[in-house]
């Protein structure tokens, strides 16, 4: 009987998972798929040699386009991120192609002059007219803080989603954004028959409208790894996302390591504070 | 217990002299040292403690981060990008502070609920209630300014859509809602100016709110705390002295709380915000789904209920006012719960019709929570417009209506008898009765 009930039960979870999925396609939503990272759940902490790839692939792709204003150069030295030689980082700095605009000089000049470590990363363009001016109006946003900004949702019928929401507490699910990202960079193909696609715009099932202004930005071997790892788009977009998410959350490997020492702490401490409780009320009836 | 004295003796020559000057440690010891509390109160009354806790966390932290924070219409997005970045252990602050309202108020819920289900505003608990009541009005609008500061997308249009509603009035005298819309945001449309307010009113409210907080506290230790039975305390052998009982039971519920508190703000910070906030606020792009943060949502569900009908009822252009006067009346009609509830029996446990549409009234706040954070189309629309009758019938009907056709369960004759009774041994009451008093 007991055994009979669970099977139902599981059954039933079962056929309303389906349901779930079976409804968002039909409402044309795309489910974006969850990636696997290493610095996902409560335990997760950033492959430094991952970012140093990421760094690559955005250095010789993305900052074409897209700046990384809120990240400065001594940030990629830092512990916790990519940790580049600082004499290598203070190198790329002096050969960034975009230079800071500094000033006015002794003549009352403002003057262009190549990034010092302090300097933030900035991308080609100085303003968002001049980045919309040279991309047919389109504007390739800031990359800083993009894997926070965006967001995945998986649709599920109202009795599914309590579930879903302790399933991803629990796991200390924080990745929307970076699959998000992932599948963007992963999901261009030509367009249905059916869909009428604006000039200039190409097919994309992750962007929500599924048009989109940026071109196919990685193809296999457009980026040269020195360390080995396959040259293909998959493992490109791993390793960008991861370096994006990292430059949106650079605390996230030492927020995890102190949260685990608090969460240890604050478990013991109630232990403690338990069994004194129980002592102490141990001759009251309450 | 307002009848308790302090048995306060100053054990050095200076306590003596202070003493008699200004009795503050008396007043201390008697209000949280000696002060009688009643034995049977369960781990839902540590709350009261756990939230004063979150009051001075969010200060703290507040303080702080308003050393780093520039309120500006082009500064606040970057100065918050400066304390997580650059601020050493900024990151920690900010998410201790932005997941501390939401435990604040997830404190304040289960501390409300438990007032509910334990007829804690009752007879001669009700100006306690009230300055509850004004203690979460106060919070709520705390948290809405504070909201506004990181200055992203859900924080501009948030404030541009919440204070719009004011415009509303417009329907009953033309102009005035128009008029105070442009008086709370300082000009035409939301801008700096009104980021600039909304940080000074941030910055003192909490202060307000401690001051409440503080009568809050002064109106409970004059009538006494509710307890599980929902019994008046009859003899010394119902209570127990503050210290060491309730504080011992008390830093047990408080550094559990604290276990979920800091789960979030260190592993899931991100979980209880919006990613469209990491977007820099612009007038010119509004968000595909503007909802507010996961505490406002009931009231936000009841706001939209009101769309062109209300349950099949015509509203016309009275709509718009019709949800701001709902959202409102939603939150105000609480503070009437004492006189609206007609029964005598404090406690749920002896009542049981109004246990179970206690349980559909949680039911019910959860489902407009729900429903909230759904877009206002279809069968949405529907579901809100009959949970928000729900709500108001548990005021307007359930409380006045079960209280008068109730027959409550036998209540125990004291709430030491109760304690005593429990847990089956089968001894006369008398032979265990009150150990710590012998």
């Amino acid at each position: 009987m007991k055994k009979h009930l669970s099977l139902t039960l599981l059954s039933m979870v079962a056929a309303t998972v389906a349901m779930g999925s079976l409804s968002a396609e039909e409402a044309g939503h795309q489910e974006i798929e969850r990636q696997k990272w290493s610095f996902s759940g409560f335990t997760g902490q950033f492959d430094k040699a991952q970012l140093q790839r990421g760094f690559q692939v955005y250095k010789e792709v993305c900052a074409a386009c897209h700046g990384l204003k809120r990240v400065a150069f001594r940030n990629l030295v830092q512990p916790g991120g990519p940790e580049f030689p600082e004499d290598a980082v203070k190198e790329l700095a002096a050969t960034w192609p975009n230079q800071i605009t500094d000033g006015p000089n002794d003549e009352g000049k403002m003057f262009e002059r190549p990034p010092l470590l302090s300097d933030p990363i900035r991308g080609p363009y100085h303003n968002d007219n001049e980045a919309r001016a040279s991309q047919n109006g389109a504007l390739p946003p800031d990359l800083s803080l993009i894997a926070r900004a965006r967001d995945s949702h998986r649709e599920a019928s109202w009795y599914i989603h309590p579930f879903l929401m302790l399933g991803d507490i629990l796991n200390a699910y924080q990745e929307g954004g970076a699959n998000y990202i992932y599948a963007l960079l992963t999901e261009y193909s030509d367009a249905p028959a059916d869909y009428k696609l604006t000039d200039g715009k190409y097919y994309n099932k992750a962007f929500p409208g599924h048009q989109i202004a940026m071109p196919p930005p990685l193809s296999d071997g457009v980026v040269a790894y020195q360390d080995g790892t396959p040259s293909t788009v998959d493992h490109y977009s791993h390793d960008v996302v991861a370096f994006l998410s990292w430059a949106a959350d650079p605390s996230l490997d030492q927020r995890k390591r102190i949260g685990w020492q608090v969460i240890l702490y604050l478990i013991v401490t109630t232990g403690l504070l338990y069994l004194g409780k129980k002592r102490i009320w141990k001759n009251i009836k309450h | 217990m307002g009848g308790h004295t302090s048995n306060y003796v100053p054990t050095s020559r200076w306590g003596k002299w202070l003493d008699e000057r200004l009795p503050i440690a008396r007043l201390m010891q008697s209000s949280f040292v000696d002060y009688p509390t009643p034995r049977n109160l369960n781990y839902l009354w540590t709350f009261g403690g756990i939230l004063t806790v979150c009051l001075l966390a969010q200060i703290v932290t507040g303080v702080v981060l308003a050393m780093h924070y520039q309120p500006s219409d082009a500064g606040a997005f970057n100065s918050i990008e400066h304390i997580r970045r650059d601020v050493n252990y900024g990151w920690m602050l900010r998410n201790l502070h932005s997941v501390g309202a939401s435990m604040f108020f997830l404190a304040v819920y289960i501390h409300i609920f438990r007032g509910f289900y334990y007829g804690s505003y009752k007879a001669p608990r009700e100006v306690l209630w009230i300055l509850g009541v004004i203690i979460m009005l106060l919070m709520m609008a705390t948290a809405f300014m504070g909201y506004t500061l990181p200055w992203g997308q859900m924080s501009f249009w948030g404030v541009t859509v919440i204070t719009n509603l004011f415009s509303a009035l417009d329907t009953i005298y033309p102009g005035l809602g128009t008029a105070i819309v442009e008086w709370l945001w300082g000009g035409y449309a939301v801008s700096g100016v009104t980021l600039n307010r909304f940080f000074a009113l941030h910055y003192l409210l909490p202060f307000v709110l401690t001051g409440v907080v503080g009568l809050h506290i002064w109106a409970l230790h004059v009538v006494g705390q509710n307890n599980p039975t929902g019994l008046d305390i009859k003899q010394p052998s119902d209570t127990v002295p503050m210290h060491p009982y309730a504080t011992a039971k008390d830093s047990v519920g408080l550094f559990a709380f604290l276990i979920l508190f800091a789960w979030f703000a260190f592993f899931v910070p991100d979980y209880l915000g919006h990613a469209d906030n990491y977007v820099e606020a612009n007038p010119l792009v509004t968000p595909p789904h503007i909802v507010p943060e996961w505490y406002f949502l009931p009231f936000y569900a009841i706001l939209r209920a009101f769309t062109s009908s209300f349950l099949g009822i015509p509203l016309g252009q009275y709509a718009k006012l019709c949800g701001v006067v709902a959202m409102f009346s939603a939150v105000i009609l609480i503070a009437f719960a004492p006189w609206l509830d007609t029964s005598r029996v404090r406690s749920a446990k002896y009542r049981p019709i109004f246990k179970w549409f206690f349980w559909f009234f949680l039911f019910t706040c959860v489902a407009l929570g729900y429903l909230g954070s759904k877009p206002a189309e279809g069968i949405y629309v529907i579901a809100s417009q009959i949970f928000t009758l729900c709500y108001f019938l548990f005021f307007l009907a359930v409380m006045p209506i079960v209280g008068l056709i109730e027959t409550p369960s036998r209540l125990p004759r004291s709430i030491t008898d109760d304690v005593l009774s429990k847990g089956g041994t089968g001894l006369p009451t008398g032979a265990t009765a009150a150990p710590e008093s012998r």
